[in-house]
């Protein structure tokens, strides 16, 4: 799985509620569920250096 | 009828298929193919789906492809076909190229693996080659530290054949028995020799190759491979292939992936998503799913959508969630030239960019 981006959006009370992620080329809408496989790329790939997941604009 | 009868009726039912449930996985007929419809796709070093719940990987040969097609034994009607396109063999001892399945542990959580009481399991499948010998093929955890390497022989070529791998529980590792991923079941297309390990044993270790010295389908241009019939059930026997319904099988696919809206259907065949305008220039829209899905699903959505209230504007973003579960999900997207409080659908776009607009749902292992 090649994550190249990922951004948190949020939902009409401001709060986090999805990542905006760049997966295999395609962007894609990742919920914040621990159970998302998806979601537990993008976890492991934030913890490499150099990566972060941006705030929501 | 006397108990002795009625255990001989129950045995020749068995033997003849017709007691159900027996299969653990979904789709092994291969018929459900949300994603591709039958179109060929090209193999990468990336996991695809060759059809619903099937991956394929193959980075080693280049313009090889996977494709479900209308082939298959008597008694079956699809299965998937792997056509090598330049042959090449594995570019490192440690390379991995396979077609394979993954199972649920809540699917496969009564088969104790990992416990003393182990169940012994037997996989089956039929499969067709323009290559004839002996291939891999091995049943493994997800994390790829417990393998049971073997091998199946293609005794003729261009002959369908059916082949039977029995494996004793696996007694150590950790298997899932959540919605988690438990088994890996792999078939070799392009694997390395470190990644091939000793037939009929369990070790830890990543032996997804299968077992030592098998033949790599992907050294040979132009071959083809195909495979249907596939299944996983308690046991030493392998019983007659299980054959469920469509409906059934597609109920059971959608636990992992959803197509909502596929681009390129026709106008007047699209999905419309019922909703409101929230604050002027907001859409958000249900989209209730028809089993619970495995886990709150990944969207991805595309193309032209159009909001419709009178108007008939394509949307200004994409979707993105509001709210998620695995049972429904609130979508939202900008929307201009719409009234705040009223109530609006959205719908694939019909202007300038027609049936470009796609959705699905992804709670894949």
């Amino acid at each position: 799985m090649n994550i190249t981006k990922a951004q948190y959006t949020t939902d009409f009370d401001g709060n986090n509620s999805a990542i905006k992620a760049t997966i295999n080329g395609k962007e894609l809408i990742v919920p914040i569920a621990p159970d998302n496989t998806d979601y537990t790329a993008i976890q492991k790939w934030a913890e490499e250096d150099g990566n972060e997941i941006q705030a929501a604009d | 009828m006397t108990k002795a009868r009625e255990l001989a009726e129950l045995g020749a039912s068995y033997d003849s298929g017709a007691l159900s449930n027996r299969n653990i996985l979904k789709n092994g007929g291969q018929t459900v193919d949300q994603r591709n419809s039958g179109s060929a796709i090209t193999l990468t070093s990336s996991h695809q789906y060759a059809t619903d719940r099937f991956i394929c990987r193959l980075g080693t040969s280049s313009s090889s492809t996977a494709q479900r097609v209308a082939d298959a034994p008597d008694g079956l009607y699809n299965s998937v076909k792997i056509t090598i396109g330049t042959g090449a063999t594995p570019s490192a001892a440690t390379a991995t190229g396979y077609f394979a399945y993954k199972t649920e542990g809540l699917d496969t959580s009564h088969l104790n693996f990992g416990s003393s009481n182990a169940e012994t399991i037997t996989l089956s499948f039929y499969v067709k080659s323009s290559l004839t010998g002996s291939f891999g093929v091995t049943v493994a955890n997800d994390a790829l530290n417990r393998s049971f390497p073997s091998s199946y022989t293609i005794n003729s070529a261009n002959t369908w054949e059916r082949k039977s791998i029995t494996v004793t529980g696996d007694t150590s590792g950790t298997w899932a028995t959540t919605n988690a991923a438990a088994f890996y079941l792999l078939w070799d297309l392009g694997c390395g020799s470190d990644v091939k390990g000793t037939a009929n044993t369990w070790a830890g270790a990543d032996y997804r190759g299968g077992a030592t010295g098998t033949t790599n389908v992907c050294a040979t241009s132009s071959a083809t491979w195909y495979i249907t019939g596939v299944q996983m059930e308690i046991g030493t026997e392998a019983t007659p292939f299980e054959v469920r319904s469509y409906g059934d099988e597609l109920a059971r696919c959608q636990r992992y992936y959803y197509d909502l809206q596929q681009a390129g259907t026709t106008t007047g065949n699209e999905v419309g998503i019922t909703g409101c305008n929230y604050n002027g220039n907001n859409f958000f829209g249900q989209v209730t799913f028809p089993v619970t899905m495995r886990a709150t699903p990944t969207l991805s959505s595309g193309g032209d959508w159009a909001s419709r209230d009178g108007n008939n504007n394509v949307l200004s973003s994409a979707f993105s969630y509001q709210r998620s579960s695995p049972r429904m999900v609130l979508v939202s997207a900008t929307a201009t030239s719409v009234d705040a409080g009223h109530g609006l659908w959205v719908e694939p776009s019909s202007g300038t960019n027609p049936n470009t607009a796609y959705m699905n749902f992804s709670a894949e292992l």
